[in-house]
């Protein structure tokens, strides 16, 4: 890999004041993003997982431009996105899309698909007013929708149906990289499968880079060629999906595997450790090692020093990297 | 590009406005109101036309009962009143559209802006929001028209500039909480213009509201314009106005003896308010995309 990766973010910080008193006053900073370091290489899917209040939809949120990060940097294609000026803004923009969690409050309720998908292209100038509907047309044929969806409102369809439309509108402008933020955790699960499936078939077609924030490890891992784990604003592994979740260092990413269902109900319980409590207060994260707290195998030195990311020893040629103290005495 | 907004016009079963007014229809009462508004406001607007008399013109014998020459009888000093009564709601009208008009649109404005961009423009906008809100204003006009001359316009400019506070309020919640939403991120995304963002995206979702408060702020407007009329401080005579005509039936005796002075112009305000109200209710329901899918 020696060629700049399409996406490199070092040391991603976001914190959200948070404020109140009686005279209004900051009292402390949520730190959805303490401190993030990855690199997409281009053609790569990359899953990030973590429960709610991980941070990792805040980490897609910020890599399409909706949020300046409080600190880091964001290098797209080499070129620091925070340091741009306006015009080369608008040159990156529709590079960098996004399809949203919600397919229902996605698209405009009062417009019907056809100005939801032309005004953008035509705006951008990525088609003309006279090839505008064959365009559209070839679109909504990638994503599996006839054109007959063209002169209806958002909320004539299902939400497989509108997720397909969001997939549609990211990919009218011609974009490299998508983040999708937990696109399908708001679908049915017969649904869900349809829409991974697409998301995957389209990134080869078009040779897209995306970024797939999910909950559970058993979609993402569907999905995606390499896998970061976050809890509490950090990345605690990241590495090969396979080696990941096959391998699991991490003991956070280990009790997330064990958090996918299993469909034999003999089997259920057998030796599957959940995890207990809930994620720690991001105002005041847990001292040493984030995780500490609820880690089935906590040492006292976990709570002392935050752990460095270390190099797993894994087969050549398999990146695997995780953040716990413990790590090296497995 | 024609043909192609025919071949969206073909695919499309039904255009919203047909929608809502088929949904608009259901409300059997909006509907006779609908009808009996469009009927008076055609007579205003005809009035010219269709007035027997001068209105301002003295043409029979003071405070005449209604016979077959005068149907509503005359006024005080022997005008018609039925002339009178037609021109006033010309005039009533006017005031309450045209006051109507201004303040939605300070209100509009000043709701986007405040909602959209937030912060210190916010706070700026809402305190003053608030202190015009806050003023008691029956005096605020009262002054205003003190100050300046009463008259028509600026009657209607003081209305205008009064009644815009319910509107900037109720726009500036809805764009807070459509700011919000994915669809105007996905357009932020997207790249696409503020003027796009804030016209094309935002406000559509945000006329429903307004169109059904307007209605509201019309009927209002013409009842304060009534009311400063009756006062003497709105519309001058010899112009006639629905409250300038039931201004001059203060007296017990014109009351009791005399209904024809007041009873058509109370009844016409009556009619206007009750009827407006109930279009603007059937508005709401049938401009609401969720209120049942088609």
């Amino acid at each position: 890999m020696e060629t700049v990766p399409l996406i490199q973010v070092e040391n991603m910080k976001k914190y959200y004041p948070v404020k109140g008193g009686i005279v209004t006053h900051t009292l402390g900073y949520v730190k959805a993003v303490d401190g993030v370091s990855f690199s997409i290489n281009r053609g790569e899917i990359l899953g990030l997982v973590g429960e709610s209040g991980s941070g990792k939809s805040t980490v897609g949120r910020q890599l399409v431009g909706l949020e300046k990060p409080t600190a880091g940097t964001i290098y797209y294609k080499g070129k620091n996105l925070s340091e741009m000026k306006k015009s080369e803004m608008q040159d990156v923009r529709t590079g960098l899309q996004m399809v949203f969690q919600d397919p229902y409050s996605s698209l405009n309720p009062r417009k019907h698909i056809y100005e939801i998908l032309a005004q953008p292209m035509l705006y951008h100038n990525i088609s003309t007013k006279d090839t505008v509907e064959k365009d559209i047309l070839k679109i909504l044929d990638m994503v599996g929708l006839s054109q007959n969806v063209l002169g209806r409102y958002p909320h004539e369809f299902s939400g497989g149906q509108r997720q397909r439309i969001g997939i549609a509108k990211a990919l009218s402008l011609n974009p490299e990289f998508i983040v999708c933020d937990e696109p399908v955790s708001a679908l049915d699960v017969s649904i869900q499968a349809q829409i991974l499936n697409l998301l995957k078939s389209l990134q080869k077609e078009l040779n897209l880079t995306l970024l797939f924030v999910g909950h559970g490890l058993g979609a993402v891992n569907y999905v995606s060629d390499r896998i970061a784990v976050m809890y509490l604003g950090k990345i605690v592994e990241i590495g090969d999906a396979k080696e990941v979740f096959n391998n699991p260092v991490h003991p956070y990413t280990q009790a997330l595997i064990d958090a996918v269902p299993v469909p034999d109900p003999e089997d259920a319980d057998s030796g599957r450790g959940l995890l207990q409590g809930d994620i720690g207060s991001s105002m005041e994260p847990p001292s040493g090692c984030r995780f500490h707290t609820r880690c089935p195998h906590v040492k006292e030195k976990c709570s002392l020093d935050e752990p460095k990311m270390q190099e797993v020893m894994t087969k050549v040629g398999k990146e695997h990297y995780a953040a716990c103290p413990c790590v090296m005495g497995k | 590009m024609k043909s192609e907004t025919n071949n969206i016009d073909k695919i499309s079963t039904e255009s919203y406005f047909q929608t809502v007014f088929r949904r608009f229809k259901r409300h059997h009462l909006a509907s006779i109101s609908l009808i009996v508004l469009a009927i008076l406001c055609g007579a205003a607007v005809l009035a010219p036309v269709i007035a027997p008399y001068d209105p301002d013109a003295i043409v029979g014998s003071f405070r005449g009962a209604p016979n077959k020459e005068f149907l509503l009888g005359t006024d005080q000093i022997g005008r018609d009143v039925l002339s009178r009564l037609l021109y006033a709601t010309r005039i009533s009208l006017l005031v309450g559209v045209m006051a109507t008009l201004i303040s939605t649109v300070i209100g509009v404005i000043l709701g986007l802006v405040a909602g959209y961009f937030g912060g210190v423009a916010d706070m700026i906008i809402m305190r003053f929001t608030d202190m015009v809100m806050s003023f008691p204003y029956i005096l605020l006009v009262l002054v205003a028209a003190a100050i300046f001359k009463p008259g028509l316009w600026n009657i209607i400019l003081i209305l205008g500039f009064v009644d815009w506070p319910g509107i900037a309020r109720l726009v500036r919640g809805n764009v807070l909480s459509l700011r919000e939403t994915n669809f105007i991120k996905g357009n932020i995304v997207a790249g696409m213009p503020l003027r796009h963002i804030l016209f094309s995206e935002i406000l559509p979702n945000t006329i429903a509201p307004i169109l059904v408060y307007a209605t509201s702020v019309l009927a209002l407007s013409m009842l304060d314009e009534a009311a400063l009329s009756f006062l003497g401080m709105g519309v001058q005579p010899p112009t006639a106005s629905l409250g300038n005509m039931l201004n001059g039936a203060q007296s017990l005796t014109v009351l009791t003896d005399q209904p024809w002075l007041w009873i058509p112009a109370g009844l016409m305000i009556v009619v206007l308010v009750v009827a407006i109200n109930f279009v603007g209710d059937a508005l709401r329901d049938a401009l609401d995309p969720n209120s049942e899918m088609r």
